[in-house]
């Protein structure tokens, strides 16, 4: 069902995106970036709970919140690929090595970008409960894409090194933005319903932000063309399923567990 | 399970108010949940029951199953049937907070949260001058210190010990201080 598809892709966007920043926690590069990166994935975390939660009362067939991200498989997720990927250029074969700052910076504020122009829209969704879910999340991504783009330019005009890192990280995550603006048969439908928004109206707004953004940080647009990626539509990159394997071992090693 | 209670007197909504006000934030001990807009209403339905409705901050603030369990427990001790709604819409915004909580916070050492939709809240807003390691952005709304009320103040980082907070530093009497950001 387009609706219930369009929920979780909202919702796997933020829980995969908040575990992937919440790697960070314990070592970030500074004790301000280390909290920073904890706030932010509480504040998406919070939000993929607040949409599980609206998923499963629609579903009404015993998923619950836990259940939807914990127990679901990679090629069940419709997370942007690009929230998927590990913290680092394209050429690290494994997870934890050599995470790059520069990269989760890029990352974020690609994707808040999107976020901050998706959740406005989203305020006015015929799904009442997306859209309070979209009143309460476009406070929190606009700190989210501030505190991002603040980075970028401090990366991006800063020294010889942060300019080359956030420049690579951009050359590699740019392509990966292509899957914003690609159809999809449960978005398309979500937008006709009313339920969710089609974000190729976006686009020309997200390009300018951004532009605006890479002008003041004296970065170069890269090109973003190339393979299209289709995590949204559970054709994911091999990061996935590690992530999730993290993600989820606990739930799944005591399935009725409780605190 | 509540025979003993058909014997007492159902207490009135200004009672269950009257408890619920004395509830307050886990996390700042000093302000009510009342004053900080959380608790929005203690209502009769069409039934006859009660509702007592809250409204969360943020999407992943930790402290809010506290609140939801501090809220349960008054209940359940005054011997009120009444049911926790969780209500979403409007968006709780620290426009709420009342005049009372705000002078108490700023007691309590953190600075309170500007009007929203001022400055301080356009993230899109070009960035101008580097003023210190943490933030290249100046802080563009004034932020007076909690403690010695100047105005020369700076952001230390945009986020702080929990999601509501930011961290600034006064630059007359050097300390520093939490910033409850506008939401």
């Amino acid at each position: 069902m387009a609706h219930i598809d369009y929920l979780l892709h909202l919702a796997d966007n933020a829980v995969v995106l908040g575990q992937r920043n919440g790697e960070w926690c314990g070592h970030g590069p500074i004790l301000e970036e280390d909290i920073a990166m904890a706030n932010i994935s509480l504040d998406l975390i919070g939000q993929a709970r607040l949409l599980y939660q609206h998923v499963a009362a629609l579903k009404n067939d015993g998923a619950t919140e836990d259940s939807l991200a914990y127990f679901r498989d990679a090629h069940e997720f419709r997370n942007y690929t690009l929230l998927e990927l590990p913290h680092h250029g394209a050429l690290v074969g494994y997870a934890v090595d050599n995470r790059d700052y520069a990269a989760t910076i890029v990352r974020n504020f690609l994707y808040s970008a999107l976020m901050a122009l998706l959740w406005e829209k989203l305020q006015t969704s015929k799904d009442a409960q997306l859209a309070a879910i979209a009143a309460k999340s476009l406070k929190e991504v606009r700190y989210h894409l501030r505190h991002s783009q603040d980075w970028l330019v401090r990366f991006g005009d800063g020294t010889e090194e942060s300019h080359q890192r956030a420049q690579a990280a951009l050359n590699h995550l740019m392509p990966y933005t292509q899957e914003f603006w690609s159809t999809s048969d449960f978005e398309t439908q979500a937008a006709h319903d009313g339920v969710g928004v089609d974000t190729r109206q976006l686009k020309a707004d997200w390009d300018s932000l951004v532009q605006h953004a890479l002008a003041e940080a004296t970065l170069q647009l890269p090109s973003t063309e190339g393979f299209v990626t289709t995590g949204k539509q559970r054709v994911h990159s091999e990061h996935l399923s590690f992530m999730l394997n993290e993600m989820q071992s606990l739930a799944r090693a005591h399935p009725q567990g409780v605190w | 399970m509540t025979h003993a209670l058909h014997t007492a007197q159902t207490p009135t909504v200004d009672q269950v108010w009257a408890a619920l006000d004395t509830l307050t934030d886990p996390e700042i001990p000093v302000v009510t949940l009342r004053e900080m807009g959380i608790l929005r209403d203690v209502r009769v339905t069409a039934d006859g029951s009660m509702e007592v409705v809250i409204t969360p901050t943020y999407s992943g603030c930790p402290a809010m199953e506290q609140m939801e369990d501090d809220v349960r427990a008054t209940l359940q001790q005054l011997g009120v049937n009444a049911r926790l709604v969780t209500q979403l819409a409007p968006a709780w915004t620290t426009d709420w907070m009342t005049q009372a909580a705000r002078d108490k916070l700023r007691a309590y050492g953190i600075a309170p949260p500007a009007a929203c939709g001022s400055a301080n809240m356009n993230a899109t807003g070009p960035s101008s001058i580097v003023v210190q390691f943490a933030s290249k952005t100046v802080a563009r709304d004034v932020v007076p210190c909690p403690r010695c009320g100047s105005h020369d103040t700076t952001e230390t980082s945009h986020f702080g010990s929990t999601a509501c907070k930011s961290l600034y530093k006064c630059l007359s009497c050097m300390e520093p201080f939490d910033y409850f950001k506008p939401y």
